[in-house]
């Protein structure tokens, strides 16, 4: 038997080559390329009166300039909103380069072409823009008042609002013995891939034909929406994504206005053009998420049953709605987690404000949605003094009960319906993992030592691999070579590695004859691209159908040049043989070579090809009825409705008594995203998840002033994190398959990062006896609320342990 | 208004990676773009542009240095080494594909140190020198090692057991050659 590929924690094919220097990111193609830089808004909102280019005309190297006075037919018309919704009744987008107005800082004015990067910022510095400012609308509380208005046309800021409700939610408040309401507020973050964003463009004018390299999450995406932009046919545009250094969410927007620009610059100039952006415009001009107010209202019973759930939150859109209202959505939806929450009624406001656009960030407003509704299980589990795994074990959706629908539409416009899922499992394991029902002798410990620790759990459901669609498209040369195209793209995820993995097993053939390709249309023009942790469950399940297409084919042919039964053959090692007598058998290569009749022999193999080279029957056709020549496969797969993967965590913090300083002395994970194509590669996924989970919990914020300036925009004055602050994780999985797909997968990509907000409140709130609300949290942040619970502001926890152990002096209050 | 002329260039030799390298370049041109774009040695990322990510952390006469943080014409006559460079240290061996690996390449590989692998030569460099001063790091100080450089796609975790793998591979392929394991 061929050795077993799928599930095992195989090393990635991809690194040889990315540790030795041999990767190819955007910017390092293109070496002879003219350099694009960009005038951008200093304003957050603002008339632009007057744009005067006359010095910047004569920087030696410019070679063009241009504003949006230069932008023809569709280029001057604003950005697709690519994602409409029916309540997105105010949806706006912006414009390639500024037309009239800006709305946030470091929307793009001025475009330059140089020589090179260094001739083109010269220029830009150069070029004068006079503005008239506009009242500029930060915070989502200024544009919830609706004094000021980012778009005039846009009334109370309001770009969606939206109401999606299961059952009679007043009727169950009204009916629950115990109700109690929380105000939570989530702060923005952002993607922040360690390479920005890019686009390199060369019109080959000869063929009037485009190619755009853009460091994109959809390559397929990007080329038809340049094509329609450009006004050229679909088949003179082809788009590759390189190697590209992280995505995280931000490149899946598109197209963004660079994205069009540069290649019209290239076919006007008929000279390569390239973009790569720097860190700060990464910061003031991709996009940013999480931003949320949240107003939570649950009704349960004395068991901590919930009842009745009624939430609703302020979105913070950002200046532009391109990608549509799918962030809050997923909130909305997602916010149930493991959950049944008896009457549900969730109504949002999505909301513009002079800044960053908001477009989907690893978790994708389920970090936000698990905030809300794990901070409401802490809070009932306070209220009635139960412990905090059972309040959540009681109101746990049971693996009997799946599939189990929620009664809500989900992202992708189709029921919200959970596949499967042992979350009771996924507790058990986790408790275990922390040591939950020892943690109170842990924490006597500790304080005994005059040390302040807590523990903190979070649980999440996660929709992936939504639709339309991915394709898997396999070739078999005649060297036994075997290709592998998908659509969607690669920012890490180790594709070549995990697809070739599944070819691998299900071809049987060795892995190092598996080559894949992602993200490029010319090998797979039909691709929707990598977002929502799809990749694995839709191009995975893709391109096992497709594999099994050319292994039938394969088997027939050698079934009849062997003249056995394609029962009786298996494919071992890239060789087709009879089992249980393989020295009947025929490589893979072979089968190739037969599969293509061919009438020149070029070389040896297709000497083996041509008509006159064996017996044939001259009755029949070269390439049979019903066949193509070649050994190749194509399949789709198109699911009916998302897989819902789950997971999860639970950490030990320890919060400073005199400094407040927070560190996290464990973090653990249970994750269960179905079926595993490579542990090794899934655990990589929920490592970096978690990573950026931390950032979001403790360090990074987008810190606005009220004119509308981005305060931290450098990797200085942004807290990513480093090692140092990043703790150690422990893992453990469960494998629930998905029974929707071939391979039973879930997906993993954005798992880890998205309980872990609620996670550290949860933890900080047991450490300090008083309710956390509001994330990221800071030590200063920490200090100023020990000093307003002090003052009384604050009210304790009723049923905190430090309660518990004041009991012996005196009574607690009621 | 400042006037226009032309930029003056300066002729700059730079030892990269054992083999002498020479452009001319204006004073502005940072290390990282010099090596990146005139020699074509684009193994060096850039992230930040303002020495805080260390992805484009090389080997300036053996100590990582930012190279973004450094003129071309400041690196003339020193020995710079770039993720390239290190393929062609004494202990670097061909892996399966033929690639040649030093011991802080072969760990990553055998660790799954990367994800997307931008960040990662930066990693590598620095890892490389650092072992030169601390062959056998504790958990603890490998974390401190690498506590220079972001990463946004693995979390560290994988990155720290690398450090700890390269520190043996790196033993193992010196005691092969029958060198002296420093203390």
């Amino acid at each position: 038997m061929t050795t077993q590929m799928f599930g095992a924690p195989i090393k990635r094919k991809e690194d040889p080559r990315l540790l030795t220097g041999g990767g190819r990111y955007l910017d390092d193609l293109g070496h002879h390329a003219l350099a694009a830089a960009f005038v951008r808004s200093p304003h957050a909102h603002a008339r632009i009166t007057d744009i005067d280019v006359n010095d910047a005309v004569d920087v030696e190297g410019v070679v063009a300039i241009y504003t949006y006075e230069d932008l023809p037919g569709k280029v001057a018309e604003p950005l697709p909103l690519l994602i409409p919704h029916p309540t997105l009744t105010h949806g706006r987008t912006g414009y390639a380069l500024a037309k009239d107005e800006v709305n946030h800082v470091g929307e793009p004015v001025v475009m330059v072409v140089a020589t090179d990067r260094y001739a083109a910022e010269d220029a830009c510095q150069r070029i004068r823009v006079d503005y008239e400012m506009l009242p500029v609308v930060v915070g989502i509380e200024n544009a919830r008042d609706g004094e000021h208005l980012v778009h005039e046309d846009a009334p109370g800021n309001i770009a969606a609002h939206m109401v999606q409700e299961n059952g009679d939610v007043e009727a169950a408040l009204a009916k629950a013995k115990h109700t109690l309401t929380l105000d939570l507020s989530i702060e923005r973050s952002a993607c922040m891939p360690m390479e920005g964003k890019g686009v390199y463009a060369r019109w080959n004018d000869e063929d009037g034909e485009l190619r755009i390299y853009s460091s994109t999450q959809t390559t397929t995406g990007v080329r038809a929406a340049v094509a329609a932009k450009l006004e050229l046919p679909l088949a003179k545009v082809e788009c590759i994504a390189p190697d590209v250094g992280g995505g995280f969410g931000v490149k899946i927007m598109h197209p963004w206005p660079e994205e069009v620009l540069v290649p019209w610059a290239a076919r006007l100039l008929k000279r390569e053009v390239k973009w790569a952006e720097d860190r700060r415009e990464h910061f003031i001009s991709s996009a940013h998420e999480r931003g949320q107010l949240q107003q939570v209202t649950v009704g349960f019973d004395e068991e901590g049953r919930v009842l009745g759930l009624d939430v609703r939150f302020w979105h913070d859109n950002g200046a532009y709605t391109p990608y549509g209202i799918i962030v809050p959505i997923i909130t909305s939806t997602q916010l149930l987690g493991p959950y049944k929450p008896g009457a549900y009624r969730c109504e949002f406001w999505s909301l513009y404000t002079n800044t960053v656009l908001v477009t989907p960030y690893r978790g994708a407003g389920r970090p936000q949605g698990v905030f809300a509704m794990e901070r409401t299980m802490d809070a009932i589990a306070d209220y009635l003094g139960i412990d905090r795994a059972e309040v959540r074990s009681r109101n746990f959706i049971l693996p009997e009960e799946m599939p189990y629908d929620h009664g809500l539409l989900f992202q992708d416009g189709r029921p919200l319906k959970y596949d499967s899922g042992d979350f009771p499992a996924s507790l058990d394991k986790l408790k275990k993992l922390v040591g939950w029902d020892d943690f109170e002798a842990y924490r006597a410990e500790a304080e005994a030592e005059g040390r302040k620790v807590g523990l903190g759990i979070g649980c999440y459901v996660e929709g992936t691999g939504v639709g339309p669609y991915e394709g898997g498209h396999i070739t078999i040369e005649t060297s036994g070579r075997v290709n592998v195209a998908t659509g969607l793209t690669t920012q890490g995820q180790g594709h070549q590695t995990s697809f070739a993995q599944i070819v691998a097993q299900e071809l049987g053939v060795r892995l190092e004859d598996v080559h894949v390709t992602t993200g490029d249309t010319r090998k797979m023009p039909y691709a929707v691209g990598t977002f929502a942790s799809r990749a694995a469950v839709m191009s995975g399940n893709a391109i096992a159908l497709a594999t099994r297409n050319v292994r039938a084919k394969a088997l027939r042919i050698a079934a009849d040049a062997l003249e056995v039964s394609e029962d009786d053959l298996e494919i071992v090692d890239g060789v087709v043989q009879v089992k249980g007598a393989p020295t009947t058998s025929m490589p893979l290569g072979t089968v190739a070579v037969l599969s293509n009749p061919l009438r020149y022999a070029f070389d040896d193999a297709a000497k083996a090809a041509t008509q006159f080279a064996g017996t044939f029957d001259p009755d029949k056709p070269p390439v049979a009825d019903d066949e193509e020549p070649g050994l190749e496969g194509r399949d789709f797969y198109s699911p009916t409705q998302a897989t819902f993967a789950n997971g999860m965590h639970a950490a030990i913090v320890e919060t400073d008594p005199v400094t407040a300083e927070i560190r996290i002395l464990r973090y653990c994970v249970i994750h269960d995203c179905g079926t595993m194509i490579n542990p090794m590669i899934v655990e990589g996924q929920v490592h970096g998840g978690v990573a950026q989970g931390v950032g979001g919990a403790l360090y990074e914020r987008m810190a606005y002033d009220e004119s509308g300036q981005l305060l931290n925009a450098s990797f200085m004055d942004f807290l990513m994190p480093y090692a140092s602050e990043v703790p150690h994780i422990e893992a453990d999985h469960l494998e629930t398959p998905s029974p929707l797909n071939p391979l039973g997968i879930k997906g993993a990509g954005e798992a880890g990062c998205i309980p872990v907000s609620a996670v550290i409140a949860s933890a900080i709130e047991d450490a300090e006896g008083f309710p956390i609300t509001s994330m990221p949290i800071s030590p200063v942040e920490l200090w100023e609320l020990r000093q307003r619970h002090e003052a009384g502001e604050i009210p304790a926890l009723r049923h905190h342990h430090s309660a518990a152990a004041m009991s012996h002096h005196e009574e607690p209050t009621p | 208004m400042t006037d226009m002329t032309t930029e003056q260039l300066h002729d700059v030799t730079v030892h990269v990676n054992g083999v002498p390298r020479t452009a001319s370049v204006p004073a502005r041109r940072l290390l990282s773009d010099f090596l990146r774009h005139d020699l074509e040695l684009t193994g060096t990322h850039v992230g930040c542009e303002h020495g805080v990510c260390g992805a484009c952390t090389v080997l300036v006469d053996g100590k990582p240095m930012r190279s973004c943080l450094m003129f071309a014409v400041t690196a003339q006559d020193h020995r710079i080494t770039t993720v390239e460079g290190l393929c062609e240290a004494p202990d670097a061996r061909p892996c399966a594909t033929g690639e040649r690996m030093n011991p802080a390449q072969q760990a990553f590989a055998e660790c799954h140190g990367l994800q997307c692998g931008f960040c990662t030569p930066g990693f590598l460099t620095t890892v490389t020198a650092y072992l030169e001063e601390n062959p056998t790091p504790s958990q603890e100080e490998a974390r401190e090692a690498i506590s220079g450089n972001l990463c946004r796609c693995t979390g560290y975790q994988n990155i720290v057991k690398s450090v700890l793998r390269a520190a043996e591979i790196r033993t193992e392929r010196l005691e092969e050659n029958g060198g002296e394991v420093p203390a």
